[in-house]
């Protein structure tokens, strides 16, 4: 166990493990591009269908079952599904990472949205916003804080599972751990997984310290 | 000013939230919707500003058919204050208070001028207009919400149970605040609330409402405590409204004089001449004194009458100076004539014409 731990460690250090088109650095700006992607994609689908079900109310049970839904679909069933379909491209993976994605997004979004107060719609409407103003002077500032969760959560997701891009031949830090268990290489599996789990941490620490900054005049009571 | 012509409001569900209402308010003064939850009184102001449209009938502000104008437009043009201020919690105070101004296209500049001009104006200073809702106290809050309506200056004013959220010290401070408010800027207000006592305090007239949506009687707080129509409007004016109506007059009419000999009480005065206590003649025994102005209410004079020993009530002027003294008698009889003339003054031919908004409507479809 100590002599894995140690191994990991020196693979982790390595200068030549950083370096070229299989090093680290190049895995690991694939693996963010097809993250930041994906979660862009899937906020564009998902940003105005949680809007609207926020807004007018209507399609709610849409939106809260959406994400127990998102959470039963199988991501690697899909990109292999995807994968049957369009052949060898990107297709399966964007389509699994983005299925993955919309969910958390619009369930958040939604939200947000409901748990702004209805006194303060009210008002709004009362000093003579239209629904436009309404909607955009005052409840998306308002649902902000819960979108933005939805944002963060989505990303994570799909950081952690963008590990399946190697699955189809792609790269990303998922290339170490397909490959390590195909050469039975613990130690470039374990560096691979560990990597993933890091960036997902620091971006969601980053995230949430980003969040705190932009709201930190808001009532305590907004989760 | 504003016009109710046989409206009715009936909710998808049902219930019929306003009745035939029939209701004309003149221009300055504040009209005071009262009645239990459920009355349709609420409905009934948010008609005015089409946050609710009306089943039939006709809604006019200044002459104007509401349906007829753009809704958003509309609201734009009149002040509306909520119960829970319903201020923007993502906006500065300033912001929260230039909503409507900035929607109205004045510029973020001017607006903000405006909107700092106003938190003067409630009584705010100009250091809270940085600060967020969320920071204020509900007194203050509220505050901000009157401001927030006031912004455009709209000659009408809608206010919705405004101070029914804040405790009972903090809100007649608001009341006064809003009484002298009124004095400077008289706008046509429309008020709701559920307390009789504010309705009494704030109105040139009140408007009772009965569950069901109907408006059982409109009148100036005097007669309506001196008339009530029928026994509901009478149960809901309460036991004391006696009492109350004596809170509607001065003490100003009211004779004084020299302190009577043979009370067995001494007033105590200080070099100035300002009350500073009673005391007893025979045992010394010293009791506070609570000297009243003219502009003081009978109903105080009254209270303190009572409170007072040997049943004298202190006078002074408005720099606290004793002007004479006034005998429980004299508060007394007084407070009858009071209410003699409250409840005369119906049938005086000159007059009928004033109170001829009074309106009772047949009990045709009780609900229950």
């Amino acid at each position: 166990m100590y002599e894995l731990f140690k191994n990991l460690g020196a693979w982790l250090v390595d200068g030549d493990q950083w370096a070229g088109p299989d090093g680290i650095g190049h895995r690991l700006a694939e693996h963010l591009q097809y993250s930041l992607l994906a979660t862009l994609i899937a906020a564009v689908i998902a940003l105005p269908l949680g809007l609207l079900i926020g807004h007018t109310g209507r399609g709610a049970f849409l939106a809260i079952n959406l994400s127990s839904f998102g959470r039963a679909l199988p991501t690697v069933g899909l990109v292999v599904l995807v994968f049957l379909a369009s052949g060898l491209s990107m297709w399966p993976v964007y389509i699994a990472l983005v299925a993955l994605a919309v969910p958390s997004i619009v369930t958040n979004t939604y939200a947000g949205m409901s748990a702004v107060d209805p006194e303060v719609k009210d008002a709004a409407r009362g000093q003579g916003m239209r629904g436009h103003q309404v909607l955009f002077q005052v409840e998306l500032p308002l649902a902000m804080p819960l979108i933005m969760t939805g944002l963060r959560l989505a990303l994570i997701q799909v950081v952690a599972t963008a590990t399946i891009a190697a699955y189809v031949s792609f790269g990303g830090l998922g290339r170490y751990v397909f490959d390590g268990l195909a050469q039975r290489d613990l130690v470039q599996v374990l560096g691979g997984a560990v990597l993933v789990a890091v960036v997902a941490v620091v971006l969601d620490l980053a995230l949430s310290a980003l969040q705190r900054a932009l709201f930190r005049h808001r009532p305590a009571k907004s989760a | 000013m504003i016009q109710f012509d046989t409206v009715h409001k009936r909710f998808p569900n049902g219930t019929t939230a306003v009745h035939d209402l029939t209701l004309d308010m003149p221009e300055g003064g504040v009209t005071v919707f009262v009645g239990s939850s459920g009355c349709g009184k609420t409905t009934s102001l948010r008609m005015i500003n089409r946050m609710v449209d009306p089943t039939s009938g006709t809604i006019r502000v200044g002459g104007r058919d509401v349906l007829e104008q753009d809704a958003a437009e509309l609201r734009r043009s009149i002040g509306y204050v909520i119960q829970q201020s319903g201020l923007f919690p993502h906006r500065t105070v300033l912001d929260n208070i230039a909503t409507v101004p900035l929607l109205l296209g004045w510029g973020r500049r001017k607006a903000r001028a405006r909107a700092a001009e106003l938190l003067e104006t409630v009584g705010l200073t100009a250091e809270a207009g940085k600060r967020y809702p969320h920071q204020l106290s509900g007194g203050q809050q509220q505050r901000v919400g009157v401001a927030r309506a006031l912004a455009a200056d709209p000659p009408v004013l809608l206010m919705d149970e405004p101070f029914g959220a804040v405790d009972p010290v903090v809100r007649t401070q608001l009341q006064d605040e809003l009484l002298r408010l009124q004095q400077e800027l008289n706008k046509t207000i429309v008020f709701v609330t559920h307390d009789i006592d504010e309705a009494v305090r704030l109105g040139d007239r009140i408007a009772v409402f009965r569950t069901g949506g109907h408006l059982v009687q409109c009148a100036p707080p005097a007669e309506l405590l001196a008339r009530p129509a029928d026994d509901f409007v009478a149960d809901f004016l309460g036991a004391e409204r006696g009492l109350k109506l004596l809170s509607l007059t001065t003490l100003a009419d009211v004779g004084q004089g020299p302190a009577p000999e043979g009370t067995g009480w001494e007033l105590v005065l200080d070099a100035a001449r300002k009350p500073l206590l009673w005391r007893d003649e025979g045992t010394s025994a010293e009791v506070p004194v609570r000297p009243l102005r003219d502009s003081d209410s009978l109903l105080s004079a009254l209270n303190e009458s009572i409170a007072a020993p040997g049943g004298l009530v202190a006078r002074v002027d408005a720099d606290g100076v004793l002007t004479g003294v006034t005998s429980r008698d004299e508060i007394h009889d007084r407070a009858g004539l009071a209410h003699i003339a409250a409840g005369t003054r119906l049938d005086t031919p000159e007059d009928a014409g004033d109170t001829s908004d009074t309106a009772v409507h047949e009990d045709t479809d009780v609900a229950s």
